[in-house]
């Protein structure tokens, strides 16, 4: 059995990992709070982005490279992921799911890349050896547009490019503050556009069709990227917030057996003293 | 009079929502003015300051990387980035732009000419749109 000085010992130390996780979990859900405002935020864009392309592809037999399936030799997989741990399952969900799509799909390196987002991303196609075309580390909590514009658009440009045939992107939806789910969605080229919510009546373009797809298209590639981020950093926060908070629980949890053991032994360590008393006071008489 | 309602749209969210009775703005091929009940129409948009009129004055917005959306009584501006004059940080965009100017001028082989014009065009903008009158 433990000593009582070891029993006092992790006590403390437990209780003051609880006091960090229990700050953390704080943390987190402020920062979740503000990246579903975000989030929110970057609806009323992506929407009517949505429904102006969709209603331009709708009423057009413009074409564009975009539009286009075409024989995939290489294929781009954006991975969003944290820059620390302390997130629960989020990283090592995508990370696993980046990791099964590729060994299924893919026989060597040369058919696919990887576009990193996040220092776990990074790292861990640098110890598996996959190759990564770009990669980008410490995004802000709350990232701006700004912020994302250039990797997103060089993304979007390896694309134009012809570099890579075909655009993934893997992070984890936001669904609620305790469930976040792996998705996959393709990006490029632009297939199954919901032509239904496009509006119906018939717009002038100015140039022409062609031209405005050529400026909007990469500007909605763009978009979609940045609204899965969002989607990502809102998911991110929340796993953190949930594994804080079973942090906190399960050291409260600790810290109520090892006070009930650390009573016990204070208990016998009393009884025993008080043996001991009688028993060299009976000795005397 | 007739009115409009504008709403500016960018990806950090709604900049603006009202109603003018008219916008001018820069396409990538030559100046558009929109007055209520213009046919449906969706254009680009330059990196360029829009112009929203009505009785009480008028409102400048710097705007980049955007197109138009118009239905006759309707206008969308989504963007990448629009600001209004007073959310513009003027000493940001000087130094932007004297940056830009200095890689422009440098002969070097290295720097990505277009990128460059891209974000002096851009800081000028800012600073035009900046200038109060």
């Amino acid at each position: 059995m433990a000593s009582l000085r070891d029993i006092k010992k992790r006590i403390d130390s437990t209780s003051k990992m609880k006091k960090i996780t229990k700050a953390m979990e704080m943390v987190s859900a402020s920062k979740m709070n503000k990246a579903e405002q975000n989030a929110k935020a970057f609806v009323p864009y992506s929407e009517k982005m949505q429904e102006v392309v969709a209603s331009i592809a709708k009423h057009t037999d413009a074409t564009h490279p975009m539009l286009q399936t075409r024989e995939v030799k290489k294929t781009g997989y954006v991975a969003i992921t944290a820059d620390s741990g302390l997130a629960g399952a989020y990283n090592a969900n995508i990370l696993r799911h980046l990791n099964n799509t590729i060994q299924k799909n893919h026989d060597s390196s040369d058919e696919y890349t990887v576009i990193a987002i996040g220092r776990m991303a990074v790292d861990f196609c640098k110890k598996r050896n996959f190759p990564v075309a770009k990669s980008i580390i410490g995004l802000p909590d709350q990232p701006s547009f700004a912020f994302i514009k250039d990797i997103a658009s060089e993304t979007v440009q390896m694309y134009s490019d012809q570099e890579i045939d075909k655009l993934v992107i893997i992070y984890n939806h936001y669904v609620s503050a305790i469930s976040q789910v792996v998705t996959t969605n393709q990006l490029l080229p632009i297939e199954n556009m919901d032509t239904t919510t496009g509006s119906s009546s018939q717009y002038e373009y100015e140039p022409g069709e062609e031209e405005i797809l050529a400026v909007l298209l990469p500007q909605y590639a763009e978009s979609l990227i940045y609204g899965s981020l969002l989607d990502a950093k809102a998911s991110e926060h929340a796993a953190r917030m949930t594994a804080m908070k079973s942090a906190s629980d399960n050291a409260s949890d600790l810290i109520d057996d090892l006070s009930l053991s650390y009573n016990r032994a204070r208990q016998a360590a009393i009884t025993q003293e008080i043996t001991e008393i009688v028993g060299g006071a009976s000795a005397l008489e | 009079m007739k009115t409009l309602t504008v709403s500016v749209v960018t990806p950090d969210g709604p900049v603006l929502e009202d109603t003018y009775e008219m916008v001018s703005c820069k396409a990538e091929n030559g100046e558009l003015g929109i007055l209520p009940g213009h046919i449906p129409l969706v254009a680009p948009l330059a990196i360029s300051a829009v112009r929203l009129k009505r009785d009480s004055g008028e409102d400048k917005l710097a705007i980049n990387g955007g197109f138009l959306e118009v239905r006759p009584d309707k206008v969308t501006i989504l963007a990448q980035s629009a600001e209004k004059p007073s959310d513009i940080d003027v000493a940001r965009a000087q130094k932007a732009k004297e940056r830009a100017e200095q890689r422009l001028r440098s002969n070097d082989d290295h720097i990505d000419r277009l990128r460059a014009e891209l974000a002096l065009r851009r800081a000028a903008n800012r600073l035009e749109v900046a200038q109060p009158r």
